[in-house]
């Protein structure tokens, strides 16, 4: 058959864009752009002040007439499996608003939690994720101090959500906030990236995909007291949960108007869990953690930090990965083994699986 | 390449002084300016993620082909794969990333939003085995991919009727690569002088069909692979037999390929499928490009089971996709690249699908010219 000349040049192509601004998506949960966007144009319109547009995932508060400052913060936690190797929701819940707490340099001092149960959730799994709450609480050295619970019919929850608020004090002097990042500062990771997230979904079992991943999910505020003993200068501190490093990054850089330059051949990464964010189509430096720490501080303080953090349990991997840079502020760029530059940018939405 | 279990399979294809070594070996082997095109969007996708582009000699463009299969799935089959979603009693089973292409109307997130059931599947081995746990449902798999991807298709089909399924069926949009390469280098326009042919293709089909196209073109074809290494290795071959004015189907991917490739997937898509005319997005519609259901499997098509053949749309014009998926233009040479079109915003295909251009081009190249 004769094929020459056969591209009928239709012109340009293509569908009026669609922007989820009506509906909510799973992809405004994502911890990506569109959960950002989503903020902006619903809660930041009708929360806004100081305190709250800091843009932080803790508010840091004034105590009337006192010493020091408070550092609130509060988290809702849904996952599935509720149990999963590693850790399971209780101790995703309390770790989740002890860290976030813990990055603006507050010691965490007590938390609440409020349970949204769905009917036919055995007691025993109530049990066993209280017990694993209580045991990470001692670990931080927190208390659970207030509570409530409510339940849902049968199909209308997904066995049990947790919202837990947290109250830490923030001593006279300490500054670290996404904002002070500035040129010349090092960029360090407390260990390997993407085990949360691949351990979640490897227990989901649809994907048929069997792996050793362990969840990371630690409570930090001991590894960050230790931080900031080693380095009394660090500018920045934050956990990158959902969207992982690179979006937790992208967030800084906005924050202080620099930009993020890191080393992809200093960025440490589990060979499975590598292996298995390829087969699926992820990238590790997008998927979730829930135990790892970005430290950002002056070159002076970085020997200092490092080997600091090697004593500890939960930064015993940690690296230098990164420096933060002058040019393109606000973007975050890479230095690939092959020694060309790439950008990494904020997660779109849902993270999706691609097709081969 | 025999299996050594000490082999580093992640690692050995990234080594930067063996790609160092290639790039050098380009750069001498290099006296003009060559178009070379990598059919595949997963090629795309590394090429800018390892940013092998800014390794090249300026003497080699690398465009961008065609080859993603979300990207050219035409807006009507979307369309169609909607109006069955939104269908009450319908379990809408797709490939991840064809949930954020948007139809004329809504997208597979807003239809599963206002409660219609789209599920995300690795497999389509994976819809048939939903459609056996909800016999009272009908079970949809949104059936697009190349060559690679239709074996599998195949299989489910075969596995549905198998199992006495009558809930199940497949909306198809399935692509081959050589009809599109015809189209191509047929076009007036070509610009393109060498292939790289996709290294997941031919591990399905082999080589074989490439023969006819090289020699009535004139153009060498080399069949390529995905790591840094493979596509330099790849790029290499191609530049040594432009340069010698030679134009032969070469395979530089040898431990996934060969001639013949995998002839039990070819069977089984033969059993299922049949050459059809199909509808590229951007493209046109190129003769006997498409695999269609054969009429003994007409009960799994989905098509006509919810009747929805009849839904034509016509695109509106906005952005330049069709243009970027013929490699006549780059990415960034459309006006509404990285400032109208982002991946959160995506006003073409090939800024959705991770695998297309557009998104591969935003994601890791930094500081690029663009016309606006």
């Amino acid at each position: 058959m004769a094929q020459e000349n056969l591209i009928s040049f239709q012109g340009p192509v293509c569908p009026v864009p669609l922007q989820h601004k009506d509906t909510i998506v799973m992809g405004h949960g994502s911890g990506g752009k569109m959960t950002h966007d989503l903020i902006n144009l619903v809660f930041r319109k009708y929360f806004s002040n100081a305190i709250l547009d800091a843009g932080n995932d803790f508010a840091n508060v004034q105590i009337p007439d006192g010493n020091g400052r408070l550092s609130i913060s509060t988290d809702a936690h849904i996952v599935s499996p509720i149990i999963f190797p590693g850790g399971d929701i209780g101790k995703l819940a309390v770790c989740g608003t002890v860290n976030d707490m813990a990055m603006s340099g507050a010691v965490p001092l007590y938390i609440t939690a409020s349970f949204i149960l769905e009917e036919g959730l055995p007691i025993a799994t109530l049990e066993q994720i209280a017990q694993s709450m209580q045991e990470v609480a001692q670990e931080a050295g927190i208390q659970i101090v207030a509570g409530d619970t409510k339940v849902v019919e049968k199909g209308k929850g997904d066995g049990i959500f947790i919202s837990t608020t947290g109250i830490g004090w923030i001593p006279d002097g300490r500054e670290i906030r996404g904002d002070l990042a500035q040129p010349g500062d090092r960029i360090i990771i407390s260990g390997t990236l993407g085990d949360h997230g691949i351990a979640v979904l490897a227990a989901r079992g649809d994907l048929g995909l069997t792996t050793s991943v362990q969840s990371d999910v630690a409570p930090l505020n001991h590894l960050i007291q230790t931080v900031i003993n080693a380095a009394p200068q660090t500018h920045v501190l934050r956990d990158p949960t959902r969207g992982g490093l690179a979006t937790t990054l992208n967030e800084i850089a906005l924050q202080s108007k620099v930009g993020i330059q890191l080393f992809e051949e200093t960025i440490p990464v589990q060979n499975e869990v590598q292996s298995a964010s390829e087969l699926l189509g992820f990238d590790p430096l997008y998927i979730a953690n829930e135990g790892k720490l970005i430290v950002i501080v002056p070159e002076a303080e970085v020997e200092a930090v490092l080997s600091a953090m090697k004593n500890t349990k939960y930064g015993e991997n940690c690296c230098l990965i990164g420096e933060v840079v002058d040019k393109y502020p606000g973007r975050v760029f890479m230095k690939t083994t092959l020694g060309t530059t790439r950008i990494l940018d904020m997660m779109a939405g849902e993270m999706l699986p691609r097709i081969c | 390449m025999p299996m050594d279990k000490n082999f580093n399979y992640s690692k050995a294809f990234r080594d930067p002084v063996l790609a160092k070594g290639l790039v050098e070996e380009i750069k001498k082997n290099v006296t003009r300016t060559w178009v070379l095109m990598e059919i595949c969007g997963g090629q795309t996708h590394a090429i800018m993620q390892y940013g092998l582009d800014q390794l090249l000699p300026p003497e080699i463009e690398l465009v961008h082909g065609p080859g993603c299969p979300v990207c050219v799935t035409p807006l009507e089959q979307i369309d169609r794969a909607h109006a069955i979603a939104m269908q009450p009693n319908v379990i809408f089973c797709s490939f991840g990333d064809m949930l954020r292409v948007p139809g004329s109307q809504v997208d597979l997130f807003k239809i599963r939003a206002k409660g219609g059931q789209v599920r995300v599947v690795y497999s389509p081995l994976d819809a048939v085995q939903i459609a056996q746990e909800n016999p009272d449902k009908e079970v949809v798999f949104f059936a697009i991919g190349f060559e690679t991807t239709v074996p599998a298709n195949a299989a489910s089909v075969l596995q549905a009727k198998a199992l006495g399924l009558t809930n199940f069926s497949i909306l198809t949009s399935q692509v081959r690569v050589p009809p599109a390469m015809h189209a191509i280098l047929g076009s007036p326009e070509n610009r393109v002088q060498a292939f790289l042919a996709a290294g997941h293709v031919c591990t399905v089909m082999g080589y074989w069909e490439y023969f006819p196209i090289a020699q009535k073109y004139q153009v060498p074809i080399v069949v390529t692979g995905f790591e840094p290494t493979d596509l330099l290795q790849g790029i290499l071959a191609a530049v040594k037999q432009l340069e010698n004015n030679q134009f032969q189907v070469e395979n530089a991917y040898q431990r996934a390929v060969t001639e013949n490739g995998n002839t039990a997937a070819q069977k089984m898509i033969n059993k299922v499928f049949e050459p059809c005319h199909r509808n590229w997005r951007g493209i046109g519609t190129i003769p006997n490009s498409g695999l269609g259901l054969r009429a003994d499997y007409a009960l799994f098509d989905a098509e006509k089971r919810f009747s929805v053949e009849h839904i034509q749309t016509k695109e509106p014009e906005i952005c330049i996709a069709g243009q970027i998926l013929q490699g006549l233009k780059k990415p960034n040479q459309c006006p509404a690249f990285g400032s109208l079109c982002t991946p959160s915003n995506p006003l073409g295909a090939p800024m959705v699908s991770t695998e297309g251009a557009c998104s591969a081009y935003y994601r890791y190249a930094l500081n690029l010219e663009t016309t606006h």
